[in-house]
């Protein structure tokens, strides 16, 4: 009788063995990285960007709907060139293009947070002020449970739409001869991604969400970002820049639905 | 398997003795599984087929209020999204039942114990809010003519998120268990407090505003003084923020007015009314302070997620999976003050 039981064990385990392998490799018409970059980057070639470009992630993302992603940038000593756009692509959300930032020489650190629907490779492409193209990839787990890339309260969203803030931190400590400051941009709004008729309840939600946005010190733009449906509700950038004594801050951002959104900020002091 | 029967006699014992034709198929059944699990090797294969009439718990927590407790865990294949607590009331004319599991088989286990327990039409499925370990199991109820009941925002929360609850949990479940899901909306909605007459029973339901999540609701059983608080409370579980912290927070201010006895917590063990609040209540508030001193600190969201709450982690399970995910909620709304 044992022996029996522990055969049909061994059948019940391969069987179920069997299913979850079966199950992790069904492909779900996975979006290949080679067409992606081929349609975004209209065939150029991509050359690797490690050393060069950095893309920081969450190997799991626990909350789906904001996800924090940083970018690096650090050119070698001796390389004259500078980083002139950095594009940020989720390659299996919907639509993978999530951010293409604009940035001023200065700017070596871009830290902003979005949405991942499921398991996906996440590419950065920096592209070069020679025209050059670079990439990096790294790789980002879905996240359980009933975490889902929407928002979270929907109905606050309408009250406080395009408030904007603006932080200046404070240079790092172990660094205090740093030259470098970190800050920080945030707009309030939905950013919903848009929705086809419910069949269920009739809802539709239309797109909605911060397509562009831009950062300047004094005259000089710092910071253009274009966004797209992945970037989390309540679009929020830290970046790192070289205070280029300017007295002020100012930053634009419109939406979908042609809002336009102005606010401006004394600069802080650097040495606080 | 004792602790099986026990589960299953029980109620047979205290209400449905006049279902005698039920009782002894089930009878006969019971003794069948005892003694087929003598024989091991055939036990097997017969107790797992039967597993939906079998081993499906449903405890009574007062007279006529029954609860089966969700295990603690996240929903997978395994244990086919049975994670949350759901329950069902009985009146004089109708039942109502409150959420319906995370899959529709384990809706249908739950009809299938209920409809062993009572002949009672069951008039009203409420849903505490859009989460899929409490919704999933609609469908189970479609055709049986009740009105589906929930929080006015839970349409819009169903029609956002289900779409994508059920892309990801084709993934984890698998598509057996998730092809059947049906997105079933209320068509009664309750915007502020609602009163549902069950016969000599009444439950009163509260719409709460963003708390856990933005569909939260909560449905008070007066006669027994039990509390059915949806995912608005969690014992020993880690409480799930996917709402507003600080919205929470206020409604554990609000929710001890609530005159209740006893409470059962979305996830978690039934327990003592409002005794059982207290434990959410520090976690949260201990993970609103951290979270807090991390942003004035200017600390990044990424760095600042990896400590709050941390010194909460050995008070409760499921921590490991759900504080992260906490924090970067409670991060993303606090730096907004």
């Amino acid at each position: 009788m044992r022996g029996k039981f522990a055969i049909l064990c061994a059948v019940g385990l391969a069987l179920c063995l069997g299913a979850s392998s079966l199950l992790a490799a069904a492909p779900e018409a996975d979006v290949q990285w080679s067409e992606l970059a081929r349609d975004i980057f209209k065939g150029r070639p991509l050359n690797d960007g490690t050393g060069l470009l950095s893309i920081e992630m969450p190997y799991r993302a626990e909350d789906a709907a904001i996800v924090p992603v940083t970018l690096r940038t650090a050119l070698p000593t001796g390389d004259t060139r500078s980083v002139k756009t950095i594009t940020l692509v989720i390659d299996q959300n919907p639509s993978p293009v999530a951010a293409t930032f604009t940035i001023d020489p200065g700017v070596s650190m871009i830290s902003t947070r979005v949405r991942v629907n499921s398991y996906t490779k996440v590419h950065a492409v920096a592209e070069l002020s020679d025209g050059a193209l670079y990439v990096v990839e790294t790789y980002v787990k879905a996240s359980g449970g009933c975490s889902a890339p929407a928002a979270r309260d929907t109905q606050q969203a309408k009250v406080t739409l395009g408030l904007m803030r603006f932080r200046q931190f404070a240079a790092p400590k172990q660094a205090p001869a740093s030259t470098t400051r970190e800050a920080q941009i945030m707009i309030r709004h939905p950013n919903n991604s848009g929705l086809q008729m419910d069949q269920i309840t009739h809802l539709y939600v239309p797109l909605f969400i911060v397509d562009r946005l831009r950062v300047w010190q004094g005259d000089r733009l710092l910071l253009a970002v274009e966004g797209g449906i992945s970037i989390s509700e309540d679009p929020n950038i830290r970046f790192a820049y070289r205070p280029n004594g300017a007295a002020a801050f100012r930053a634009e951002a419109s939406d979908t639905e042609g809002h336009v959104f102005r606010a401006e900020w004394p600069a802080e002091r650097s040495d606080m | 398997m004792r602790q099986l029967l026990r589960h299953h006699v029980m109620p047979f014992t205290r209400e449905v003795l006049r279902d005698r034709s039920m009782l002894f198929v089930r009878a006969v059944f019971i003794l069948i599984c005892l003694f087929a699990n003598l024989d091991r090797s055939t036990g097997l294969t017969f107790c797992k087929q039967s597993r939906a009439d079998d081993q499906f718990s449903l405890s009574q927590v007062a007279p006529g209020v029954y609860v089966h407790v969700g295990k603690t865990a996240l929903m997978t294949a395994q244990n086919e999204g049975d994670i949350a607590n759901i329950g069902i009331v009985i009146g004089q004319d109708f039942a109502a039942v409150i959420d319906t599991g995370g899959s529709v088989r384990e809706g249908s286990r739950f009809l299938a114990a209920i409809q062993a327990l009572t002949s009672k039409p069951i008039r009203y499925v409420i849903n505490s809010h859009a989460h899929p370990d409490h919704v999933f199991g609609n469908a189970a109820f479609a055709k049986l003519g009740a009105t589906f009941v929930g929080h006015a925002n839970l349409p819009r929360a169903l029609a956002l998120r289900g779409p994508l609850y059920l892309d990801a949990f084709r993934r984890i479940m698998g598509p057996q268990l998730i092809d059947e899901v049906k997105l079933i909306a209320p068509t009664l909605m309750v915007e502020r407090d609602m009163r549902l007459d069950l016969g000599r029973r009444t439950l009163t339901l509260k719409a709460w505003r963003t708390a856990h999540s933005d569909s939260d609701l909560t449905v008070l059983d007066e006669l027994t003084g039990t509390l059915f608080a949806g995912d608005l409370v969690f014992v020993r579980h880690v409480p799930v923020l996917d709402g507003s912290i600080r919205g929470w927070l206020a409604a554990l201010d609000e929710l001890p007015e609530i005159r209740a006895r006893r409470v059962v917590p979305g996830h978690g063990p039934v327990a003592a009314w409002p005794d059982a609040i207290a434990d959410e209540r520090r976690y949260l508030q201990r993970l609103t302070q951290d979270t807090r001193t991390l942003i004035a600190q200017g600390v990044p969201l990424a760095a600042a997620v990896q400590t709050a709450g941390a010194t909460e982690k050995l008070q409760w399970q499921l921590f490991e999976e759900y504080n992260t995910r906490n924090a970067t909620a409670a991060y993303s709304e606090l730096e907004w003050e």
